[in-house]
């Protein structure tokens, strides 16, 4: 770019911690007015916190950000960080029983000329207006729950843009999207280049980088690797710089020598085509004494996949055998009964009741297992309880504990400890390492391969490869398919370009 | 947040203490009730009037023993005070003869007395099949319940009131044993199963992990659907039995009987812990919370408090104890 203009946002050397952990480290992006600036980086490697120190939401410990070459605006002057940036999330924020309209102008509806009084009309007309001078072809009248996924979007960007906002962050916009919804996205953010507004573009699917953005700013482990224009950053180049040349791993790779099994001897797990809306046609085998990765992006099937083993997801199409035996999916006490222990995606959501004890929480699948009659002997819980606090490393002050009270990674322990309580011949971890740290996610991915030395199958989810180093073989899966496989010992770069669904190989 | 390197050597000693102190929250109100009782009323702590405030308590502490399981597990019914009104008045209708109001039937008291939890049940099972079955709003669903079941006694009572039944139908309010009334070794009992088997039972266990959080639930292996129906079957054929507590006590069964008590169960459940967003609270709570009320009932009757006023200083006690239980836990009931 010209010298002789500022760039629209520049942030320099900005620090962030929380805690222990690292955010950020002296890092930076620099924005110029006009263009589309991808950000990439794996999980964890501070996207989230530049966004949040860019929009003002989060004050660096040290760097400073400077907006068309003049310093932010304060803090606390949400209005003025309002006209200079603005954030659509993943989440919609919209409110849902309103229309857009009302959403568009909420907080600020226009008045009848005298009066103090909302006035629909004028607030209707001047949203008409507004959408139609961004070429926004949404109806302002319709109830903003009932729109699509895309069109939300496009009605967010249109009310930022009405703000006076000339900057918009994008955080992953198409994660929800298909192929076809995110074309029409990205002709709506060429267009509204063209006019003047400039983006940050937050993604996951490096293809959509080279779509729509002109430069990109990588960053890996809390820090900036490389501002390039797009054309200087082929795939290969992208991907080296957000996995890095890693030395040390975190968690050694101890695959045991391949056993051979007697041609008698059934798979643990076997799918034959096994097919529901989120996965298509899936075939598999897993052995006993072997882990097996499961790698996809959200959206790619591979977590639907998971819980149609463990019960919690119910198949249309295809067979699944555990052990030779026919395992019925969708049904959480057949997969107890044939030996699958699972650790649900969200523990908030599947794994944890919170207000009852660590030991009520371990023991709950083997409740009946506790006592005569369905009588649960307090004994019995603890002593198994205990003994799962000491094998996994809980943290916690003892089984009485509630498990509200243990830190985030504790209590993916206890979940771990619960999908172990029925000495499962199957474990099925999804996404085991989600939201904790590093000490808990060594403890979770020991008890890992334990389990396979203790000669369970095991199937890791993830799209993380901390998960996936630990298995024997990975396979990946792209839009509902598995769509290749790698034995122990992948580099990284191959095997996220098979997860982002690009060729390796390009450039 | 627990501090795994240095765990507390007091840790579960004080933990035990705490759940406890959450579980007795009550306790300081009601002692404050017997002794304001004691100060201000000669007869009050005489051994007759005693016995009287647990029997009169008997029937509310069904309906609240039945409201709280249900609570616990996450759902709601407020058609309870109507079951507990037409499952009586069934068991009577089938039983007594039809000069005296009955259907003429004239089938065997035992008969007539299973007829009612069987009623009570029924109506349970009814709900639970809209609410966990079709995945109706419990709320609503149970509020519409109510008018239906109340409306279904009227017509079906015509403004009469049924009391030619045999004695047996009255034995429960009307009764002794070992000096208590027997409704009152039935309530206690109820409390003391249905307490033990919420503690220690893993059906028990279940109905806390569902009104906790149904989705883990589900995923340990609990099924989520049965616990609804149980829950809300159990606390039907309670409610009905509650309903023939009341009716022994009054010596018959009318329109009204139970109408206007569900707002007083709510309150009982909720004084003494009970979370009404389920997964939260002991039935020792509820039981302290159903105590109060019975007490401060009676306190206020001794008093002669114009019966003009007795509601609004009912209600208003009702709020004060909410705020001592508030209090004295130190937490939010609802955060």
């Amino acid at each position: 770019m010209t010298g002789a203009r500022p760039p629209l946002v520049e942030a320099i050397g900005i620090t962030k911690r929380y805690g222990p952990t690292v955010a950020l480290m002296d890092a930076g992006i620099t924005v110029e007015a006009g263009e589309s600036h991808a950000l990439v980086g794996r999980n964890g490697a501070g996207k989230s916190t530049l966004v949040s120190v860019l929009t003002g939401l989060t004050r660096p410990e040290r760097g400073t950000v400077r907006y068309d070459g003049g310093p932010a605006p304060a803090l606390a002057d949400r209005a003025a960080w309002r006209r200079r940036v603005a954030c659509v999330y993943q989440r919609s924020t919209t409110i849902d029983e309103l229309s857009v309209a009302e959403n568009l102008f909420l907080g600020r509806q226009p008045v009848t000329p005298r009066g103090r009084v909302i006035s629909r009309r004028r607030m209707r007309r001047q949203a008409r207006a507004l959408l139609d001078e961004w070429g926004v072809p949404v109806d302002e009248t319709a109830r903003a729950g009932g729109l699509s996924v895309e069109d939300t979007k496009l009605v967010e960007i249109a009310r930022a843009l009405s703000r006076g906002t000339r900057f918009i962050v994008l955080d992953e916009p198409t994660a929800q999207l298909d192929s076809r919804a995110t074309d029409r996205l990205f002709a709506h953010m060429r267009r509204l280049q063209e006019a003047g507004v400039t983006f940050l573009y937050i993604s996951h699917h490096l293809r959509e980088v080279y779509e729509v953005c002109q430069a990109v700013t990588v960053l890996r482990d809390a820090r900036r690797i490389v501002t390039a224009p797009v054309g200087a950053m082929p795939p290969g180049k992208l991907i080296e710089a957000m996995t890095g040349e890693r030395g040390g791993l975190p968690v050694p790779h101890t695959a045991p020598p391949p056993r051979p099994f007697g041609a008698t001897a059934p798979a643990a797990v076997r799918l034959e085509q096994l097919s529901s809306p989120d996965f298509h046609d899936v075939s598999l085998a897993v052995a006993a004494g072997e882990v097996v990765g499961l790698a996809g992006l959200a959206g790619s099937g591979s977590h639907q996949l998971g819980a149609a083993l463990a019960g919690l997801h119910r198949a249309s199409g295809g067979r699944a055998w555990i052990f030779g035996r026919p395992l019925r999916t969708g049904s959480v006490p057949a997969a107890l009964a044939a030996g699958v222990g699972c650790l649900p995606r969200d523990r908030h959501h599947e794994g944890l009741v919170p207000l009852l004890s660590v030991a009520e929480n371990i023991t709950m699948p083997i409740s009946g297992r506790l006592g005569p009659l369905g009588l649960i002997a307090p004994k019995a819980r603890d002593a198994v309880a205990r003994r799962a606090i000491a094998d996994l490393g809980i943290g916690t002050e003892g089984p009485a504990q509630p498990l509200s009270e243990l830190s985030g990674g504790n209590q993916q322990k206890v979940v771990l400890a619960r999908a172990l309580a029925i000495d499962p011949r199957v474990l099925v971890l999804i996404d085991p390492t989600a939201g904790v740290d590093v000490g808990a996610k060594r403890a979770l991915l020991a008890a890992a391969i334990r389990a396979r030395a203790e000669g369970r199958a095991v199937l890791v989810v993830s799209d993380q490869l901390e998960d996936l180093r630990v298995c024997d073989r990975v396979l990946v899966m792209f839009n509902g398919f598995v769509t290749a496989e790698y034995p122990a010992g992948w580099r990284d770069g191959e095997l996220l370009a098979a997860v982002e669904g690009v060729a390796a190989g390009d450039g | 947040m627990a501090d795994p390197a240095a765990p507390s050597p007091a840790g579960p000693v004080r933990r035990a203490a705490r759940f406890r102190i959450r579980d007795l929250a009550l306790l300081p109100a009601v002692v404050l009730l017997l002794v304001i009782g004691a100060l201000t009323n000669d007869t009050f702590l005489e051994r007759q009037n005693l016995i009287n405030i647990l029997g009169a308590s008997s029937a509310l502490g069904l309906l609240v023993l039945a409201e709280a399981m249900i609570l616990i597990s996450g759902r709601m019914d407020l058609s309870l005070e109507s079951i507990a009104g037409l499952a009586p008045a069934l068991g009577f209708l089938v039983v007594i003869p039809a000069a005296s109001g009955g259907f003429g039937t004239g089938w065997p008291a035992w008969l007539g007395l299973l007829i009612i939890p069987l009623a009570g049940a029924l109506i349970g099972a009814v709900n639970a099949a809209l609410i966990v079955g079709l995945g109706l709003n419990g709320f609503i669903v149970t509020l519409a319940m109510n008018i239906v079941l109340r409306g279904v006694l009227i017509g079906l009572v015509s403004g009469r009131t049924l009391f030619d039944a045999p004695p047996a139908f009255f034995a429960l309010g009307s009764e002794n044993w070992l000096g208590l009334p027997l409704c009152v070794w039935v309530s206690a009992g109820c409390f003391a199963v249905a307490g033990f088997a919420l503690r220690y039972h893993r059906f028990g266990r279940a109905v806390y992990a569902v009104g906790g959080n149904a989705p883990a639930a589900r995923a340990a292996g609990i099924r989520v659907a049965r616990v609804g129906w149980a829950v809300l079957v159990v606390g039907g054929a309670l409610s009905a039995v509650a309903g023939l507590v009341i009716a022994g006590r009054v010596g018959a069964v009318d329109a009204n009987q139970g109408s206007g008590m569900i707002f007083t169960v709510f309150a009982a459940a909720v004084i003494g812990g009970i979370s009404l967003r389920g997964g939260r609270g002991s039935l020792l709570g509820a039981l302290l919370g159903t105590l109060l009320l019975g007490m401060l009932e009676n306190l206020l009757t001794l008093a002669q408090v114009s019966a003009f006023w007795i509601q609004a200083i009912y209600g208003g006690i009702i709020l004060l104890a909410l705020i001592v239980a508030r209090l004295t836990t130190g937490e939010a009931q609802e955060s």
